[in-house]
């Protein structure tokens, strides 16, 4: 088996237009938290979510191709073209051949879908955009980037919920690892705010009123985010052969479903899936030094989570640092996994451990070190990222810094 | 046909399309304008919005240049007018 290291990085989200930036508001705990611009907010509970502020298609793209694709997708390629850019690669016919494309989406374009259906449902209007199809698919994100780059080997994309991301990342590494491709672009990508979405949420009664506080007592709730985060994976070698810049390396994927509920979290589910991603990385839960927490800020989540870290970890769990960067990039649903993953590689490579921002009240319930509202410098050697969806499907990375 | 139609069409063409207005003429082929499957149906999206009309698939098929596209959308005007009188 072959070692996997991400070799290029991009991001856009509530915290940045791309990677770097994204990393400087992390390190501040400066949370992107704040009203929702883009869907009017007048008839929802709740007012708050992680936009990315101000977002225009251009200087992305053309009128002409924003037309053929939705915010969500746009999202996925702008952080496609930082990874690729930053990992230096040169393309050749070979390479656009058999590089692969897995990206996670939750909700895909059902934006563009809520406009075509409110013209239908409730305009009377007797026809829909003939875009509204190919704009909402959920595969979108991975078909531009594909368009994009010219690449023409695998590329599909996984919609596990808030898990998507989480998924495609795990494929695509293990799909570099056996050998199946020497080139992966993976992440995910999301853009929830439209009226329609942000109903459904809110009847689900976890939306924050105020603002996300993970594993604080007084926490309300989760709030939405939206944006992209994308990685360039590649095996070791051939990143040191070509004097690539490493990130950091992927040393495990672990994954399980719980069985139980479709809702309602389950501690066993997700200890079997972080237990999975050390047993894939052939790691001891000592080894573990930050976990980049699912930590949704919700009454259930963040106890549940807690349960469960204590579960596999032991005594280990009262000496691990565990934050929440929901608290600042808001949950991007299927992008969450991609832009914690991202969070997790940066703090392994730069030193610093993202905090949990808007922490007010410790709860017994959650007494882990959350590394409350300060970023903390730590050369940390291995960490992992939870992410546990909607359905009880469940995914974790363990990272390693390079 | 009357000019204002054929305007309205060459109009509603280049809107679609993002093109100059300019670049689209009577006399343009779809192929010269560059216009794909999915871009022909956003031009029948556009029109059927903007004369009222429902543009039937089969009646689409054949049409390959913009005169083509004029003569449909005049005719089923004009049967969504004649339909009009007859109420």
């Amino acid at each position: 088996m072959r070692r996997v290291v991400i070799t290029g990085v991009g991001a856009i989200c509530a915290l940045g237009r791309n990677a770097l930036e994204f990393g400087e508001s992390l390190r501040q705990g400066r949370s992107g938290i704040g009203p929702i611009q883009s869907a009017d907010t007048t008839q929802l509970r709740f007012r708050n979510g992680a936009e990315v502020s101000g977002y225009c298609h251009q200087p992305y793209f053309d009128d002409r191709k924003a037309d053929f694709i939705d915010r969500f997708a746009q999202f996925a390629v702008i952080a496609a073209r930082e990874a690729v850019e930053g990992s230096g690669i040169v393309w050749t016919p070979e390479l656009r051949e058999t590089a692969a494309i897995v990206t996670g989406s939750c909700v895909g374009g059902q934006s563009t879908e809520d406009i075509g259906f409110r013209d239908v449902y409730k305009m009377g209007l007797n026809r829909v955009h003939p875009l509204t199809i190919p704009k909402t698919m959920a595969n979108a994100g991975a078909s531009h980037i594909s368009i994009e780059f010219g690449i023409t080997g695998p590329s599909f994309t996984f919609s596990t919920a808030c898990s998507s991301a989480g998924h495609a990342i795990g494929q695509a590494y293990w799909m570099v690892r056996s050998g199946i491709t020497d080139f992966a672009i993976s992440g995910g990508s999301e853009a929830p705010f439209s009226f329609g979405i942000l109903k459904a949420w809110e009847a689900m009664r976890v939306v924050s009123p105020e603002t996300c506080r993970p594993f604080s007592k007084d926490r309300r709730g989760m709030v939405l985010g939206e944006g992209a985060a994308m990685l360039v994976l590649e095996p070791l070698e051939a990143a040191l052969a070509r004097g690539a810049r490493i990130h950091a390396e992927i040393v495990g994927f672990g994954m399980s479903a719980d069985a139980c509920h479709i809702t309602q979290p389950s501690a066993e589910g997700a200890a079997r899936a972080m237990r999975a991603a050390l047993r894939d990385g052939a790691l001891a839960p000592e080894q573990i030094g930050y976990i980049n927490a699912h930590g949704t800020g919700t009454a259930a989540n963040d106890v549940s989570e807690t349960t469960a870290i204590k579960a596999v970890f032991g005594e280990h769990a009262a000496r691990l640092p565990v934050s929440s960067t929901k608290s600042m990039h808001g949950h991007a649903l299927g992008a969450a996994a991609a832009l914690e993953c991202l969070a997790t590689v940066l703090a392994l490579r730069d030193g610093v451990l993202p905090p949990t921002a808007n922490y007010s009240v410790p709860d017994p319930e959650c007494d882990l070190d959350v590394i409350p509202n300060q970023a903390r410098e730590a050369q940390v050697e291995y960490a992992i990222s939870n992410s546990f969806a909607f359905g009880g499907l469940n995914a974790v990375l363990a990272l390693r810094r390079y | 046909m009357s000019d204002d139609l054929i305007q309205r069409v060459l109009k509603t063409m280049a809107a679609s399309k993002r093109i100059p207005l300019e670049s689209v003429t009577i006399d343009s082929e779809f192929q010269q304008l560059g216009i794909d499957s999915m871009d022909a149906v956003e031009i029948l999206f556009a029109l059927e919005n903007e004369f009222d009309i429902t543009i039937p698939d089969d009646e689409v098929r054949k049409v390959r240049n913009v005169r083509q596209m004029c003569e449909g959308v005049e005719k089923l005007v004009a049967a969504k007018e004649a339909a009009k009188a007859g109420q």
